[in-house]
């Protein structure tokens, strides 16, 4: 674990590096599974093979059927499953400290686990707001004890996301912090975010912006159009979100500064990110599963459980634009923004309701039945856009390599669930996916060497 | 019809089966003893969550000359305002075991999500700026008592259609009725993309001559404090509607409270072509017919028997 700073260092250049994510220690995984579907795309690793961890290493791949199983070591018989590196996810909201009746650090990445997530980034925007040293140190120490999968830490670009100050971002990296956002909220001052992307040059730690110009977006609870218009429910225009990212990307081109540009969701945002990398900027962007799944006609249930979330779904337009960008590698990754909810805070006309679904448990699920199976997008892709999420944060994307630790899940493309049918690892029900019919599951994720995940009915030899 | 929580749950023939019931219980109306036996014994639960007095009042009367039992609730002076959640609220209110509730709540789909938690038949007297079904049927009778059905009539719906429920419901009732809808009002209080419900979108009353129904918003003065309007004064001097701008055929209505001298004139008001009292009194007719049709009735549809007697007064 990484030594305590008191004072910054006279030389920032030599400020020890704490290792950016934290897992609770355990067992390490030695297991052998047998004929499988390997799927790296990035190691260019496709095709039937046996492949063989070790003390939770990635020891041997090999001609299916040709490595015997030693003593001790688990042997999964995987014919017409695949194994893909484990994914990744920039923004998840894991509500420790303060909002535990939603989520914690324990039922959060058990459910980034059951997604066959092998790393995450917590965004900061807990009760309090993660803006000091401190609480970055007491996340990462309980991460440490109940963390089955990897965590990260962001903390908040100005204290207690007030949007007035800059926290202490020098010691706050030291701390280990992985980045900075104000994530739920827009930094709406360009003074603040010029400083702070100054002072970056000097601390590192890219920024992750939640992009909505807070006078456009108003008291707007969905995207503004003909749906919002019928319904009578306040709108969130497009533009409300593409304005500030203009803004926002001249001011990182400027300042020579390192933005992430949260669940990107409108054909305007996409068109100015295009612009932003052709200029050069340092700027990446997600998008989440649901924004590439969903309209906004979904909204027409009023159901703020599953179809209330910042930024709204927006038109069929966006969302095939949004494909499009991710296709053509505009949008550099697909990230869940899981922002779970208490029952109490949903189950209330859609209007009063909490902003957010979660996400981490149907991520490749989700995008699997609605854009791969369609033959919208190729498996390839979806793997790769789950998997490079940490990038922008200087974590390398997993891969199956021999040799590299392990990092992998196991699915079964085939699997039909209900989602939600047989509960939840999260704490929180308000999936966006309740419900519904979806292929391929998640049968195991081993993270960071470690088996995090079986699913129940897999391990016990009935799936 | 299990519930009435949007003009979406009705269609053409149902809309005529409650306006016929309607036009019986404005015969009641009209008796020396107004009260009918038909749902007697059954209560019915009014939970306002917003000022109104014409709508509560005319249905809390609705259902008292059905002989139901009425229990009102207001969020003002009651367990509302000490934070209890609308869940909380209606699980009370349902071990009253009541056959129907009526709800008027400031959000969108607030009648629609009490529906999925109560036996009860569920009424949306108004959520946010979603939905007031029942206002639009009681138009739709005043219209019908003056002027015969509305088909190929043309209606303007003139004003702040932005904010208002009961624009949404009108548009959508008239449309399925068979009138040509337009709605008229300056830019920033027409919702983006209503021509999609398919009505004509208008930023001026030029033209309204052809309007055979000028049915006017009501304007609020908050409007102008958010910048939707530059002022009231402005506002009135394009869209106020007035004799001067109207021929002697054209019939107005107004869902109420009205600002006299904003988005209309008080010669228009007081004049035999104003519906306003007409729509007043058709809401208990109607309200009367919804809360029967949904509890004393089922889908005239489904039976072959004709429409059940109302019976003798009580």
């Amino acid at each position: 674990m990484n030594e305590v700073a008191s004072s910054i260092p006279d030389d920032l250049d030599e400020m020890p590096a704490p290792r950016p994510l934290v897992q609770r220690p355990g067992p390490e995984a030695t297991l052998l599974i047998r004929e499988a579907d390997l799927l790296d795309p990035a190691a260019g690793i496709e095709g039937k093979g046996d492949l063989l961890v070790e003390g939770g290493t990635i020891s041997r791949i090999a001609e299916p059927g040709s490595i015997e199983a030693g003593p001790d070591v688990e042997v999964i018989e995987a014919e017409g499953l695949h194994v893909f590196p484990a994914f990744f996810d920039p923004h998840v909201h894991f509500r420790t400290p303060g909002q535990e009746y939603k989520e914690d650090l324990e039922t959060g990445t058990r459910s980034a686990a059951a997604g066959g997530y092998a790393g995450v980034i917590a965004m900061a925007n807990t009760a309090p707001p993660v803006s000091t040293p401190e609480q970055i140190e007491a996340l990462r120490d309980r991460a440490s004890h109940v963390a089955s999968v990897p965590v990260g830490f962001t903390a908040t670009v100005t204290r207690d996301m007030k949007g007035l100050e800059l926290t202490d971002m020098a010691e706050l990296r030291q701390a280990g912090a992985v980045g900075f956002t104000d994530d739920g909220l827009p930094i709406a001052s360009p003074r603040i975010l010029r400083r702070a992307l100054q002072y970056q040059a000097m601390t590192g730690g890219r920024i992750a912006l939640h992009e909505e110009d807070p006078e456009l977006s108003g008291k707007g609870v969905m995207h503004e159009g003909a749906v919002s218009s019928e319904l009578g429910v306040r709108g969130v225009p497009s533009i409300s979100e593409s304005t500030m990212i203009g803004r926002d990307s001249a001011i990182a081109g400027y300042e020579q500064g390192a933005i992430q540009v949260q669940h990107l969701s409108a054909v305007e945002s996409i068109e100015q990110i295009r612009r932003a990398k052709a200029d050069g900027v340092d700027i990446t962007c997600e998008v989440t599963p649901h924004h590439l799944c969903l309209t906004d006609e979904a909204v027409r249930d009023l159901d703020a459980s599953k179809h209330k979330m910042n930024p709204p779904l927006r038109t069929e337009t966006d969302r095939q634009a949004l494909i499009d960008a991710l296709i053509d590698g505009t949008i550099d990754c697909i990230a869940t923004d899981h922002a779970p909810h208490a029952i109490h805070e949903k189950e209330v006309p859609y209007e009063g309701a909490n902003m957010g679904v979660t996400g981490l448990e149907t991520a490749f699920s989700s995008v699997y039945t609605e854009l791969v199976l369609p033959g919208r997008i190729s498996l390839e892709l979806l793997v790769e856009k789950l998997g490079c999420g940490g990038a922008p944060f200087g974590i390398e994307p997993f891969t199956l390599a021999e040799g590299s630790r392990a990092n992998l899940c196991l699915v079964d493309l085939g699997a039909e669930w209900v989602v939600g049918e047989d509960g939840y690892e999260s704490r929180s029900v308000n999936s966006w996916c309740a419900g519904e019919k979806l292929r391929s599951r998640v049968l195991v994720t081993v993270a960071d060497g470690q088996v995090a995940f079986r699913l129940r009915t897999f391990s016990l030899g009935v799936a | 019809m299990r519930h009435l929580l949007s003009i979406d749950d009705l269609d053409q023939e149902r809309i005529e089966g409650l306006l016929d019931r309607a036009e019986s219980f404005a015969e009641v109306s009209k008796r020396d003893i107004k009260k009918v036996p038909a749902l007697r014994g059954r209560t019915v639960v009014t939970l306002f969550y917003e000022a109104s007095t014409r709508t509560s009042s005319s249905f809390e009367l609705a259902a008292k000359r059905l002989s139901a039992d009425v229990v009102s609730v207001k969020a003002s002076g009651s367990s509302v305002e000490k934070g209890e959640s609308l869940k909380d609220t209606v699980e009370t209110l349902s071990a009253y075991d009541p056959a129907a509730i009526v709800i008027r709540h400031p959000q969108a789909g607030a009648a629609q999500m009490l529906s999925q938690w109560v036996d009860a038949a569920v009424v949306n007297a108004g959520d946010g700026m979603h939905q007031h079904p029942s206002q639009a049927l009681l138009d739709l009778f005043a219209l019908r008592q003056r002027i015969g059905s509305v088909e190929g009539r043309k209606i303007w719906i003139v004003g702040d259609v932005l904010h208002s429920r009961v624009a949404r419901s009108n548009i959508q009732a008239f449309s399925m009725m068979g009138a040509e809808v337009t709605i008229a009002g300056p830019p920033t209080l027409i919702p983006r993309g209503i021509e999609s419900s398919g009505c004509q979108v208008r930023y001026s009353l030029d033209g309204i001559e052809e309007a055979d129904v000028v049915y006017l918003l009501r304007m609020q003065r908050e409007r102008m404090a958010e910048s939707f309007v530059p002022s009231i004064r402005e506002y009135a001097r394009l869209f106020q509607v007035n004799s001067r701008r109207l021929n002697p055929r054209q019939l107005v209505m107004h869902p109420g409270p009205v600002n006299r001298g904003v988005e209309i004139g008080g010669d228009v008001i007081d004049s035999d072509r104003c519906l306003i009292s007409d729509q007043v009194a058709s809401g208990l007719a109607v309200r009367m017919a919804i809360l029967f049709e949904l509890l004393a009735h089922g889908d005239p549809r489904e039976t072959d028997e004709g429409p059940v007697p109302i019976g003798e007064p009580a």
